[in-house]
């Protein structure tokens, strides 16, 4: 016989409280862990969205003067001397410290040029990575995949009266229009999007780059980092991370966060709170039987460890089925809630976590009816005899 | 133990002008008002008295459950309440085995687990404290009901496991709180004679009774009344 048996004991024999307290701790740690799981789901899921939304950053030449732009008004008259980059240049982009965070790296020339007697902008880029950074880009027609492809935004086809399957021709070299683009409101409205290869050439800029959009796929990724990063690589270029789309997807997650872990607060406290009222109304109960253990010779501390390691075992018993629960919730709940969400699995570190929150709060719970329990005076206790 | 505290006596138990007063709200209550007396080793003391004579509170006081309000108690020269209360616990595992009125079994424990109760603080191994429950549990005639809950014995053999829990770590002294009082006259017969044979072995024994019957079997009674006692 061990102190130990005791506790076990008590347990076995008295299995409605046993189930009891069990119930209340594995209720709120599988509210904990379900919120959890369904709150990592949506942030990944938003995340992913995030980054489908487009560029992060922006690479673009440094220039001494200040824009003369101001809501998509240009006050003209002074033509700057444009500093652009070399394309031999591009891959040193890769050799950041971070670059397992870049994603796509979608290089532009851009230039104008005059089209059936009118001033357009062309815009090279590679269509590939272009097309994967612009996800929400919708084409009428084929999306274009050759050299001598184009992409037409929607009031330059209207303007130029054109449409897919036409041909135009851009300083005497014939293109076809696979495509174009739905109305965006954005600049690309207005431009003829061409291979990036075929734009140097009809702009006679061999081998420069205008501008570079970047899209860093990542959680939580080290935005500023990585412009210092690539600032450092390119001295004469002007860095920006887009802090918007940044700081808008940091909110957003941090808001169902925040979310999560008040619920889970406030689960912990009515757990907390289940599981004191239940070890208060044991001690009470139990008042006779702690008077017989200290009569025959248990010390306070002996008390306290047999109420304490009950406690333990029912914390563990209910964070380990809570977790296990909470678990089979979010899988059975997240395509409900998040639409084509993915169950993130089973996070190990979310177990330890829930396992030890779980035996702490048990015991913590449980230590003032532990203390009260070692404190009761064996006469008094023996009164009740 | 506080070696301060121990005195040359040669007696087991010596209560030296012991008295013991209650506060129930204003009023004090007089549960002894003085006793002095001493038992030896291997006695067997029977202490009669009425219902509210101050019997139980003796008992108390004796086993080192109740601080007394003045006096003191010798327990083989220690004074008892010289020590503090982890002590007097330390004191009550080793000196003395406790029967309580009806029974007091823990209910969720076998009878094996009942009686080895006192030993789970005394680092006794495992196959050793079986030994000893089995001994005691053989010596009380119940040595074929040690996986049963005390819910499914019947009075006298609850009593029994009571008696056997008391004495497995072999205390010099033995402390019976009415042990006949929930009992047919016939099992408390069984029960007097359980505890006289122990007695015979060398136990020693202080039953508290009300029943001046069950005193035949101690070699020695001690009267209490109002708050005194008289030693016959």
């Amino acid at each position: 016989m061990r102190l130990s048996d005791i506790s076990f004991n008590n347990l076995r024999r008295r299995k409605a409280k046993m189930v009891f307290l069990v119930l209340g701790l594995l209720i709120g740690i599988a509210t904990i862990v379900t919120l959890l799981s369904i709150t990592e789901s949506m942030s990944r899921d938003i995340e992913d969205r995030l980054d489908r939304f487009g560029a992060n950053v922006v690479m673009t030449p440094r220039s001494e003067n200040l824009s003369l732009s101001y809501g998509g008004i240009t006050v003209g008259g002074v033509n700057y001397e444009t500093v652009e980059f070399d394309e031999a240049r591009l891959p040193e982009i890769k050799t950041i410290e971070n670059s397992k965070n870049l994603g796509i790296v979608a290089p532009k020339v851009l230039g104008p040029a005059m089209v059936n007697g009118r001033n357009v902008l062309v815009m090279g880029v590679e269509f590939e990575a272009e097309l994967n950074l612009k996800n929400w880009w919708q084409l009428h027609g084929t999306p274009p995949a050759g050299p001598d492809d184009l992409l037409l935004g929607a009031e330059a086809a209207d303007a130029l009266k054109l449409a897919a399957g036409d041909t135009l021709a851009i300083n005497g070299r014939d293109l076809r229009v696979t495509a174009v683009l739905a109305p965006t409101g954005a600049a690309e409205d207005n431009l003829i999007i061409v291979d990036l290869h075929t734009a140097q050439q009809l702009l006679g800029k061999p081998g420069k780059i205008s501008l570079v959009e970047l899209a860093a796929f990542c959680r939580d990724c080290p935005i500023e980092e990585m412009v210092l990063q690539i600032a450092e690589k390119f001295p004469e270029a002007k860095v920006t991370a887009l802090r918007q789309a940044v700081m808008s997807k940091m909110q957003s997650i941090e808001l169902f966060r925040s979310f999560s872990y008040g619920i889970a607060v406030l689960v912990i406290c009515i757990g907390s709170l289940l599981v004191f009222i239940t070890m208060m109304g044991s001690v009470n109960e139990r008042t006779r039987e702690i008077g017989i253990f200290r009569a025959i010779g248990f010390r306070r501390g002996h008390v306290m460890q047999i109420i304490l390691l009950e406690a333990m075992v029912v914390g563990f018993v209910g964070g380990a089925l809570g977790y296990l629960a909470g678990n089979a919730i979010a899988f059975a709940v997240l395509p409900l809630v998040v639409k084509n969400g993915v169950f993130a699995g089973f996070n190990p570190t979310l177990g330890g976590v829930s396992l030890g929150l779980a035996v702490a709060l048990s015991l913590l719970a449980s230590l003032y009816p532990a203390m009260k329990a070692s404190r009761l005076d064996p006469s008094e206790a023996l009164r009740a005899l | 133990m506080h070696p301060a505290t121990v005195n040359n006596t040669e007696h087991l138990i010596e209560f030296q002008a012991i008295g013991k007063e209650y506060k129930v709200g204003d009023t004090t209550v007089q549960a002894i008002r003085q006793m002095d007396f001493f038992i030896d080793d291997g006695e067997f003391v029977g202490i009669m008295g009425q219902s509210g004579s101050g019997k139980s509170t003796l008992l108390a006081i004796l086993g080192g459950l109740n601080h007394p309000s003045r006096g003191r108690v010798l327990l083989d020269g220690l004074d008892i309440y010289g020590l503090s209360s982890e002590q007097r616990a330390d004191l009550r595992s080793e000196y003395l085995g406790f029967v309580f009125q009806s029974f007091q079994l823990i209910p969720y424990l076998t009878v094996l687990e009942n009686i080895k109760l006192p030993m789970a603080i005394t680092g006794v191994a495992a196959k050793k404290q079986d030994e000893m429950a089995m001994a005691v549990l053989a010596r009380v005639g119940l040595a074929d009901k040690t996986s049963r809950l005390p819910d499914q014995l019947s009075g006298g053999e609850q009593e029994r496991v009571a008696i056997a829990r008391a004495i497995v770590n072999n205390p010099p002294i033995l402390l019976a709180d009415e042990p006949t009082g929930n009992l047919d006259s016939a099992t408390a017969e069984e029960i007097l004679s359980l505890l006289h044979q122990l007695n015979r072995e060398g136990q020693t024994i202080i039953m508290v009774t009300h029943n001046p019957e069950a005193c035949c079997h101690a070699t020695r009674t001690i009267l209490v009344k109002d708050g005194t006692c008289t030693v016959q």
